[in-house]
């Protein structure tokens, strides 16, 4: 049996996920007493349907580009890396931190220093459990967990007790100055003259993250890292065999998920808070998971579906606003797409290939 | 006459397009020990697991005894008194003989009643067939040829006439798979008809009455074994004529390439495998390691690859391998090239297409990888393409992953890239397990090259004539030592199979 052509596999199976998906969570607004249709055209709308939604929309994505790559780039080594919330969390830690240790003059001197210490400072988050699971053995999925409440309290502290702006009540750091503040979307796009919506929080970081989506593709597919990466992903005796060390590739792979993860803090923590708050990384740590899921860890299709969770992001926003439904909702549609992408891949996959092979032997 | 114990008529099974068995009618007499011969993907498989209720034929009928009969499962075969005994047994390791018998054949919910009742079933059955196995001993302590003859005594425990046996001699030494065939003889004489399914050309001219021949998923001829030969078998599994032996030079030695002194193997559950054993390559020359499967030949071939730990000295034109922190990277660079027994678990990434795996272990090389790290993935494309045709890979498409070609193709997928390399010294584990015999010529010629260009070949197998048709000199493997070091053309197949049950010496 040949493979599928790609476009099935990366953007026709995963639409009949979301399609299932989306009309089981049209069951769940109907019990609610909504109307889905009604519901679907206020998401929709509310996402895309002007440069104020589409300005939220990308904010979102930017967020879940980065988890989402992060995730795909250690599952390609077969490494489960669910420590995306803690990395991302650390993340923005080096990012405040850069952002606060020096009166920047301007951003673009800023943005590079923030990126190299928002990646180091997630690669390092993750070079633990990286390490553990390389030299012994523990397991990368029990550990990231771990590490993950370890990075909430250790922010927790960090604000409470060395970050805090004394006298304030806030568990947060000082506004960063004016010289590390990123161009938004209204900035950018006014450069070349088009109108954007203000408020909206979207920067420059989602072009760094179309970047990085570039650049793991490119890493994945193109470099021998990248080979042996797949290589042991696929099978470990193998790579062993072909003289590729374990314990690099799991070490590299991790520390370059880690850092993807930790890259997430220029766009939170830089971009929109610009301070480094409790909660800068809002569960899209574990977003990243589905997007990869969905995005089957290509690059391509982690961008796609980064951008439909930040769809569903900011669509379910304004479901909550001017619906009963609450915001949960797309917390449901999340859940549905992980179940259906991931543990139920082959109740779509299958029929699929049938109805593929079937078609391609009727035209031979 | 009798009607036949087995009879297929106009059997058909197609997977998705192929059709793996086309219009097979097949008739076995009452009695008889009726061999099936054919390359892999012949069918085979396919038509004995449609009789045994794995399959279902999309057209055809079974008769059995005379009687139509529709065999949609297992249960339904060993019903109609078809026993099935697998390639890969299936016992519980860890329960006794009796145990294993009545598994799934249990009577009611207490075990004591039905195991008394099989004591004294098993007891006549061992005394009736001469199947002498202890009921109380527990499998994982039984050798292989014991644990066969429990498979066939659990199959007449449910009361079989028509006893399968699937490439039963694929981990017997020579003496024991003699053996079996006494039995299968005797089981014979007492009535029961036998289905013996090999590639061997030999067991079939040793054990059977009557043998089929299938090639491509058709019968293409049924033959009374006694007025047959091994070529004219050779040439209806093919479809061309074939040459069994090859024809080879006198080897022309030159210095030591390879020396091994005193090296030792522990496995992963931290038993010695390979006890200590010493030996030297040449230049110009084949050291066939013959032996049983499991007796540590797979750890030592290993263990010289790189892949596996292990302790005392081996040395490359001088040079130590580093044993304590091996690695496949430091085998490539002293131009050692290994092709592993398991393609698929350590030669091969299933996942990559034909032409990722052509670089596979060479990325590092110039040619495919610059300092910057960036692979040159046209010329790895390029390379596949002509290795692939020089090597006759089939399906030629370079795009397919190794998942899709059929064994005998990753074979020479792996082949083609460890020996177009030119390596000055090749370990070589099964290099035809599971390779159509067609292709087994020409895997053997190159390797005769190889040899002949003056490089030091190691040829671990279980196939004794491949050991004897190939290699120069031959040491037997037995329980992890090394034993009977000889020239093979002093040697012979009755000596080599002694050593390999652990006698002489």
């Amino acid at each position: 049996m040949t493979k599928l052509p790609s476009w099935i596999d990366i953007l026709l199976i995963p639409l009949i996920n979301l399609i299932i998906a989306l009309f089981l969570s049209a069951l769940v607004v109907l019990y609610i007493g909504e109307n889905p249709l009604n519901a679907l055209s206020i998401m929709i709308k509310g996402a895309i349907g002007s440069s104020y939604g589409w300005g939220y929309t990308l904010y979102y994505a930017t967020n879940f580009i980065f988890t989402g790559l992060a995730v795909s780039v250690a599952f390609h080594a077969r490494m489960f890396n669910i420590g995306g919330e803690g990395q991302a969390t650390l993340g923005g830690l080096g990012v405040a931190l850069v952002c606060l240790m020096f009166p920047w003059p301007h951003w673009s001197i800023a943005l590079p220093v923030a990126i190299i210490g928002g990646a180091l400072f997630g690669a390092a988050w993750a070079a633990i459990p990286a390490y553990l699971q390389a030299k012994r053995g523990s397991h990368i999925v029990i550990t990231t967990i771990m590490f993950n409440f370890m990075a909430s309290a250790l922010l927790v502290y960090l604000l409470v007790n060395v970050l805090k702006v004394p006298g304030s009540m806030a568990p947060e750091t000082g506004r960063f100055v004016e010289g590390a503040r990123l161009p938004t979307g209204h900035d950018m796009l006014g450069w070349v003259g088009i109108k954007f919506s203000k408020s909206p929080p979207v920067n420059i970081s989602f072009l760094i993250a179309v970047l990085s989506s570039f650049a793991v593709w490119f890493l994945i597919w193109k470099t021998k890292l990248g080979y042996e990466i797949r290589a042991f992903g696929h099978s470990e005796s193998a790579a062993k065999y072909a003289g590729i060390s374990p314990v690099k590739i799991i070490m590299i792979a991790m520390l370059i998920s880690g850092a993807l993860s930790g890259l997430m803090g220029i766009n939170s923590v830089m971009g929109e808070s610009e301070r480094l708050v409790l909660d800068s990384v809002q569960g899209a740590g574990f977003i990243g998971i589905a997007v990869a899921l969905m995005g089957r860890s290509h690059p391509l299709g982690v961008f796609l579906a980064a951008i439909l969770f930040g769809i569903l992001y900011q669509g379910g926003a304004e479901l909550a606003m001017w619906t009963k439904i609450p915001r949960e909702l797309i917390v449901v549609i999340q859940a549905l797409v992980i179940l259906l992408t991931g543990a139920l891949d082959n109740m779509i996959r299958i029929p699929i290939e049938r109805l593929y092979f079937k078609m391609v032997r009727a035209n031979a | 006459m009798a009607a036949p114990a087995i009879k297929l008529t106009n059997i058909s099974k197609n997977f998705g397009p192929v059709q793996a068995n086309k219009n097979i009618s097949l008739s076995v007499n009452v009695g008889t020990i009726h061999g099936i011969v054919g390359e892999n993907g012949a069918g085979k498989s396919t038509l004995m697991s449609i009789l045994y209720g794995f399959y279902k034929a999309n057209s055809g009928e079974i008769f059995v005894n005379g009687n139509k009969t529709i065999i949609p499962d297992s249960q339904a075969a060993i019903s109609a008194g078809i026993g099935m005994v697998f390639q890969h047994f299936k016992l519980v390791e860890n329960f006794s003989v009796l145990e294993n018998v009545i598994l799934g054949a249990e009577d009611g919910p207490l075990l004591k009643q039905s195991l008394a009742k099989a004591r004294v079933q098993l007891g006549k059955l061992s005394k009736e067939y001469e199947l002498d196995v202890d009921p109380d001993a527990i499998i994982e302590n039984m050798s292989v040829g014991l644990q066969q003859r429990v498979e066939i005594l659990k199959a007449l425990y449910r009361n079989a006439n028509i006893l399968i046996l699937d490439e039963p001699t694929g981990v017997l030494t020579p003496s024991e798979a003699n053996h079996l065939f006494r039995i299968l003889k005797n089981l014979r004489d007492q009535g029961k008809t036998i289905i013996l399914i090999t590639h061997k050309l030999r067991e079939i001219m040793a054990a059977t009455d009557t043998v089929s021949v299938m090639r491509s998923g058709e019968m293409t001829a049924t033959l009374k074994t006694a007025k047959t030969s091994p070529e004219e078998l050779a040439e209806l599994m093919v479809g061309r004529k074939v040459l069994l032996n090859i024809s080879k030079k006198e080897p022309k030695l030159g210095d030591v390439a390879l020396e091994v002194k005193n090296l030792r193997v522990t496995d992963e559950k931290g038993v010695l495998r390979v006890k200590g054993i010493t030996f030297d390559v040449k230049e110009g020359e084949i050291l066939g390691i013959a032996g049983v499967a499991g007796n540590g030949q797979s750890e030592l071939l290993e263990a010289l690859g790189g892949f596996r730990k292990s302790q005392g000295s081996v040395s490359v034109y001088g040079h130590s391998l580093n044993l304590e922190n091996p690695s496949g990277q430091e085998i490539r660079d002293l131009s050692i090239a290994h092709v592993p027994e398991d393609r698929q678990r350590l030669g091969l990434i299933m996942e990559f297409s034909a032409w990722e795996n052509i670089g596979f272990g060479y990325q590092h090389e110039p040619e495919y990888s610059n300092p910057w790290g960036l692979m040159n993935n046209k010329k790895m494309r390029k390379d596949a393409d002509d290795k692939m045709s020089k090597f006759d890979v089939r399906p030629i498409d370079s795009k397919l992953k190794a998942r899709n070609f059929s064994g005998g193709n990753q074979q020479k997928l792996v082949l083609a890239r460890e020996i177009e390399r030119n390596p000055d010294i090749l370990l070589i584990g099964q290099p035809t397990r599971g390779v159509d015999i067609g292709a087994i010529e020409f895997i053997h010629n190159e390797i005769i090259k190889l040899r002949d260009e003056g490089k030091a070949i190691v040829l671990v197998s279980v196939e004794l004539d491949e050991i004897l048709s190939l290699t120069d000199r031959v040491s037997v493997m037995f329980d992890g030592n090394l034993i009977g070091n000889r020239l093979t053309s002093d040697t012979n197949a009755m000596e080599l199979g002694l050593l390999m049950g652990g006698e002489g010496e």
